[in-house]
């Protein structure tokens, strides 16, 4: 009873981007590939209604051109001979957007309701073996996770309604063993400890009866590392010992996450805090009448699994976390980490996505998500090591803007439980590990995968409907819901008061979801708000108004219970109490062992020139244009200071400075940085956070921010923290976070960690991310880092040290061993005076020193301006090699126009600051040294090869889907 | 008039209608944003209007092609206050996913044709994908909006779009816009020569450089650009207090 209509465009870029992808992946042999899209209709229609449909939305008259068949009546067409097909649609309950557009559509245009379900067709010629095919299939043309292929014509799944299915079950943990309590807790994906198993069935078997399935799976969300980190709140026994073994120290730890993060925000007790580690995003004053939401999530399995889909929920995730403050969203940023993009295939692990095929997925879908929501995507990084190739890296963050005093977060008793936004279905249950042994074969039919693709046109809805409701003060408390679902969202919301809830009421995707799956989806796009009774009907209004779907769940009680229903009949039933103040804290082992001392001095770096083209070539320090054009950094109207700056705005920005739409009124402003170096995370991860802190604060400072204004947050991706050594490397991580955020007077206001990044038993390289946000006094003083004009002075403000290990040089050289950069004494006092000089209007550009130290920072400036520059580098004991590439923090260098150069240093008296030449109209970068020419290259060969045409960034003409 | 009334629409998905109306509230005119929703109520915000802005974003996901779903809600719902809108004469402004409603809905270039078929579109980006760049644009003065004339200097702002690539039927098609005077703006380099269909200068590969189109009548006008996003100086990436896309809001806004 299918209709199937196909659609091809004369236009060639799907052909094109297949072809390419193909060649890339090394098939050969391919001469042609023809793509249809593909649109299934449960049922018939009429031809004229068919032909209604293509015209008003299936077809461009002048680009493109449709087939269709009445499955029913006739087959569709076997291919010319030398041709083979492969279809491709989505799986089950996988969120197929065109396909809902497509049912509305038709619904509109008043022709009788169908299902849709749309997928791709493509038509190869050429010499490709059937076992090619499936390989081409599953490498370039379909992803499993999420999608499903045929060799000829797909036969489509339209969602069928099956009946609900109330089923509650009793799990009796009584008379089990600990060894049964634990695989319980495995079989059922509960992910908690034998204490903590223990700990529920006291609790059960004082009351009497065993748990239901709704009650268990609620604690072990809301107990789990992803809600409660209990690593970050764990006491730890931590051992440091030198490079031999021996133990230098012993310490108890009550906490990271209160004796290191929170104690330093403490201690720095900032006066323009506004909320730290309690809301769902930090919060910090903008201006007189605005407050500054910031958050970073993490979304690393999802993209490992399903790039595309993974990112794009990445990012639909942390704007839930902003609106969740009563915020409107304004800016976005993203930091990836990827394995090598050059990677053989043959050399992949098994069952690992090929670095590219990540990194295109991932920049698609933060593009996808972004655009359009009408973010602008403004700061990031790129980062690419061999460590990420079996875990991919993915921090997504979001800024929101809000009125002061705008967010509630007082419930009140007889409050309803209201939800807003997308339908539920069994996406994501179990995050990741979604094969639960319990499930049948038909619920995986039916399921929705463990990733999901984002819908971020609900979300908009979300967005407009939540700041109009703040306006007008509907509601009284409202959170997001992410992972844990209903079961955290309402679980906290409710925390003091109780609730009573009836899950029946919850808007499906599909009918037959159990109880527990219900309370427990982490279906996106939805937020929970606690309202007022007599407040329900204006905010139905205005969720009709948005286009959201809006359901009650139930009420806020005053008895201090989690009361879950289904039809009525109790499914859960416990203390809100023991729900959240139940769980037993972890004790942790950590070890920390001093990296051996390097055998043997560090290889030379060989010729200069060559090795500093080489470091402009690195994936990591080279152009990101071809990343950051596919995202939106203009939407919004506010993006002062880019990502891309200079006369070909091409330059790498230190940093993005956003002006929030509404605030044009006055001088102020916002900027967005961040810090991150797992290079040298690899030698000491102390040194990483002290470096991401002080990376993070001077590009801050560089374009414009104030350094006594400036707020930080944590987000650690790290390996499985039971195994000591893991964990000792974070502590290590801990303590310079601690000491780097006291020495810049940062507070910490939110952060995030994500554990377990393992891939086959080897952890990622314990990376964390530094991101900042800084208030601007002065938009009109903003800075960039491209050199403006022949005949300035350059200056090199900081202090270089022979710190090269773990450096960009030292990776080129393969060596491991020296000095790891340190805190650097009074950078802080330094960045203030620089903060000083640029509001006096003293410079006209500035660059922070990162990778490749000095001369690749020289190097960027100059072909970011299209200008030469000419310096000799003091002689302080150093080796060439080390002043050129050492990466010493607390470091900028300064351009200067002659006749302000005297107040300059004036103002840096005793500041180590010093002058080392001059901005030439001369193309080339000259740097020398005692009388040496060290460095003698072009400025166009250092743009050829930053730029690495075709080498970086996402695969070319690739949409990444 | 004083502070005419700019009645800018606001489909599931659009995203650039605050940017709109700063540009609106700046070139002198009083901006209202209303959601399609809410004007499928208010049917008579139509008739208070003195002109009519369609902006940027992505109308319902651009899932089944950008603007396509946008432009059948007008058509079903909101076809004849259109009609009656643009008969008047009054001004109607698209920008973007504005603009690609505006074709796909048949209002430009406005030509008669068959229902079901047209002869212009706007298609996916040569690239094959969605791009954020900076772009000069000139007037075409020869175009039969004439009040764009007094747009004296280059327009300097982004793009941001995945399917702005102005395409035509034929050669004749192609033709037929620039001899009726209908090619309203085009990419151009930084001194106002033809962008020649050189990337990135023409970022999307549009034939004949268009980067917008009026109709006949001249009142309706269509771009992909973004000229709202460069309306202060401090916007310019480049520094520099000229070239503000501000200039085509008050040319739109002068003397109607």
């Amino acid at each position: 009873m299918t209709i199937r209509i196909e659609v091809e465009s004369t236009q060639g870029i799907a052909s094109r981007e297949v072809l390419a992808k193909a060649s890339t992946l090394g098939f050969s042999g391919i001469r042609r590939c023809g793509v249809r899209n593909l649109y299934f209709l449960s049922d018939p229609l009429s031809a004229e209604s068919i032909q209604r449909l293509c015209a008003s939305l299936l077809v461009d008259p002048v680009t493109e051109r449709a087939e269709w068949w009445d499955e029913n009546q006739e087959e569709r067409p076997a291919p010319d001979a030398g041709v083979q097909i492969v279809e491709v649609t989505y799986r089950p309950g996988v969120t197929d957007l065109a396909a809902r557009e497509l049912e509305r559509g038709i619904a509109e245009l008043g022709l009788p309701p169908v299902r849709a379900v749309t997928g791709m067709r493509y038509e190869l010629e050429g010499e490709l073996s059937q076992e090619a095919l499936r390989r081409l299939a599953r490498l370039a043309l379909c992803n499993e996770t999420v999608q499903h292929f045929s060799f000829g014509p797909i036969v489509p799944h339209f969602a069928t309604g099956t009946a609900p299915d109330a089923t509650v079950e009793r799990v009796c943990l009584e008379g089990l063993s600990d060894e049964a309590l634990l695989r319980l807790s495995r079989e059922r994906l509960l992910s908690l400890d034998l204490a903590e198993m223990l700990t529920i069935r006291e609790h059960f078997a004082a009351l009497g009866r065993a748990p239901t399935d709704v009650e268990l799976e609620t604690l072990a969300q809301t107990w789990s590392e992803h809600c409660v980190h209990k690593t970050f709140r764990a006491e730890i026994d931590f051992t440091r010992t030198d490079a031999e073994g021996v133990t230098v120290k012993r310490e108890t730890i009550d906490g990271l996450l209160r004796q290191y993060l929170r104690r330093a925000t403490e201690a720095i007790d900032a006066p323009w805090l506004r909320s730290a580690f309690v809301d769902n995003a930090g919060i910090i004053a903008f201006d007189e009448q605005y407050d500054l939401a910031f958050k970073v999530e993490t979304h690393n399995h999802p993209s490992a699994l399903e790039p595309f889909g993974g990112a794009n929920t990445g990012i639909g995730g942390v704007v839930r976390d902003i609106i969740g403050v009563s915020a409107r969203p304004i800016a976005t940023t993203d930091a990836l980490c990827f394995g090598p993009q050059d990677v053989p295939l043959d050399e992949l692990p098994e069952g690992v996505l090929h670095p590219r095929r990540i990194a295109d997925g991932v920049v698609a879908g933060i593009a996808d998500y972004g655009n359009k929501l009408g973010l602008p995507t403004v700061n990031g990084a790129v980062v690419y090591d061999e460590g990420y190739v079996g875990n991919p890296l993915v921090f997504c963050g979001c800024v929101g803007l809000l009125p002061r005093g705008s967010h509630p977060r007082a419930p009140q008793v007889g409050d309803l439980i209201v939800a807003l936004g997308g339908r539920t279905g069994r996406d994501g249950l179990h995050g990741a590990t979604f094969s639960s042994a319990e499930l049948t074969h038909e619920t995986s039919e039916l399921s929705g995968s463990a990733v999901q693709i984002g819908d971020p046109i609900t979300e908009k809805g979300l967005i407009e409907l939540v700041e109009a409701a703040r306006d007008e003060r509907l509601y009284t408390a409202i959170t997001d819901c992410g992972a844990g679902g209903f079961s955290s969202a309402v679980g906290e919301m409710g925390a003091e008061l109780g609730v009573d809830v009836e899950l029946a009421r919850v808007p499906l995707k599909y009918p037959g979801l159990r109880p527990w799956e219900i309370w427990l989806s982490e279906a996106q796009e939805r937020m929970v708000l606690s309202v007022p009774e007599e407040k329900l009907s204006r905010l139905a209004e205005l969720a009709r108004l948005w286009d959201v779907e809006l359901c009650v769940l139930g009420r806020m009680t005053g008895e201090g219970r989690l009361v879950v229903r289904y039809e009525g009949a109790v499914v859960a039933d416990m203390a809100m109490e023991f729900l959240h103040e139940g769980l037993p804290r972890r004790r942790m082992e950590a070890q920390w062992r001093e990296p051996a001392a390097p055998g043997g001095s560090p290889p030379e770096p060989g010729d200069l020139n060559e090795m500093l083209l080489a470091m402009l070539a690195d994936p990591s320090v080279a152009s990101k244009e071809g990343i950051i054009r596919r995202y939106d950094h203009e939407v919004r109207g506010g993006t002062l200071v880019r990502p891309l700056v200079g006369p070909e705005m091409d330059g790498p920005s230190d940093a993005a400075m956003v002006k929030p739409l509404g605030t044009w009124h006055h001088e102020r402003a916002f900027v967005l940085s961040n810090g991150l170096n797992p290079l040298l995370g690899k030698r000491d991860p102390y040194a990483m956070a002290v470096s991401a802190i002080d990376e993070a604060v001077r590009n801050a400072v560089a374009v414009g921010a104030d350094p006594d204004q400036i707020a930080i947050l944590d987000n650690f991706c790290w390996g499985n923290p039971t195994y000591p050594d893991r964990l000792g490397a974070l502590v290590r991580a801990c303590q310079g976070c601690y000491d780097g955020a006291l020495a810049y007077g940062t507070p910490f206001i939110s952060g995030k960690d994500s554990l377990y990044n393992e891939f086959n038993g080897v952890p990622i390289p314990g990376t964390l991310l530094i991101s900042a946000i800084g208030i601007v006094p002065d938009v009109e003083r903003r800075l960039t880092m491209n050199l403006r004009r022949p005949g300035n002075l350059v200056y090199l403000l900081g202090e270089t040290r022979a710190e090269l290990d773990g450096s960009l040089l030292h990776k080129l050289l393969k060596y491991e061993g020296g000095q790891v950069p340190g805190l650097p004494e009074g950078a802080l006092e330094r960045y203030r005076l620089l903060h000083g000089a640029i509001r006096r209007g003293l410079l006209v550009a500035a660059h922070d020193l990162s990778e490749g130290g000095l001369a690749v920072a020289l190097a960027e400036m100059a072909l970011a301006g299209r200008l030469g520059v000419e310096v000799q580098l003091p002689n302080n004991g150093l080796s060439p090699a080390e002043v050129l590439f050492s990466e010493s923090n607390g470091r900028l260098l300064l351009e200067v126009a002659p006749e302000e150069t005297e107040a300059l240093e004036e103002l840096f008296e005793g500041a180590p600051l010093v002058c080392l030449g001059l901005v030439t109209e001369e193309p080339t970068i000259r740097i020398g040294m005692n009388g040496n020419m060290l460095v003698d290259v072009a400025v166009e060969a250092a743009v050829l090869a930053w730029k690495r045409e075709g080498q970086n960034g996402v695969t070319k003409g690739s949409s990444g889907a | 008039m004083k502070n005419p009334t700019v009645l800018i629409l606001h489909a599931s998905g659009t995203n650039r209608d605050h940017d709109a109306a700063r540009a609106v509230e700046l070139a002198g005119g009083a901006p209202r944003i209303l959601h399609l929703n809410q004007l499928q109520e208010e049917r008579g915000a139509f008739g208070e209007a003195q002109m009519l802005l369609l902006p940027g974003g992505f109308s319902y996901g651009d899932a089944l092609g950008a603007g396509q779903r946008w432009a059948l809600d007008l058509e079903l719902f909101f076809h004849d206050e259109l009609q009656t809108f643009v008969a008047s004469g009054r001004r109607v402004l698209g920008i973007c996913n504005g603009f690609q409603v505006l074709v796909k809905a048949g209002l430009l270039p406005a030509w008669e044709e068959p229902t079901g078929t047209r002869s212009v579109t706007l298609a996916h980006n040569e690239s094959g994908h969605f791009e954020c760049r900076w772009v000069h644009l000139a007037v075409n003065l020869e175009c039969r909006a004439e009040y764009l004339r007094e747009m004296e200097e280059l327009v300097f702002c982004p793009v941001a779009h995945g399917e702005g690539n102005v395409r035509v039927r034929d050669e004749a098609t192609l033709a037929r816009l620039e001899a009726e005077g209908l090619v309203a703006f085009r990419y151009v380099d930084a001194e106002g020569r033809a962008a020649e269909g050189a990337y990135p200068l023409n970022p999307n590969g549009s034939v004949g450089d268009i980067a917008g189109l009026c109709n006949a009548a001249g009142n309706v006008v269509g771009l992909m650009p973004h000229p709202e996003n460069h309306v202060t100086p401090l916007q310019n990436p480049l520094g520099g207090t000229r070239r503000l896309g501000l200039a085509l809001f008050k040319a739109m806004l002068n003397r109607m």
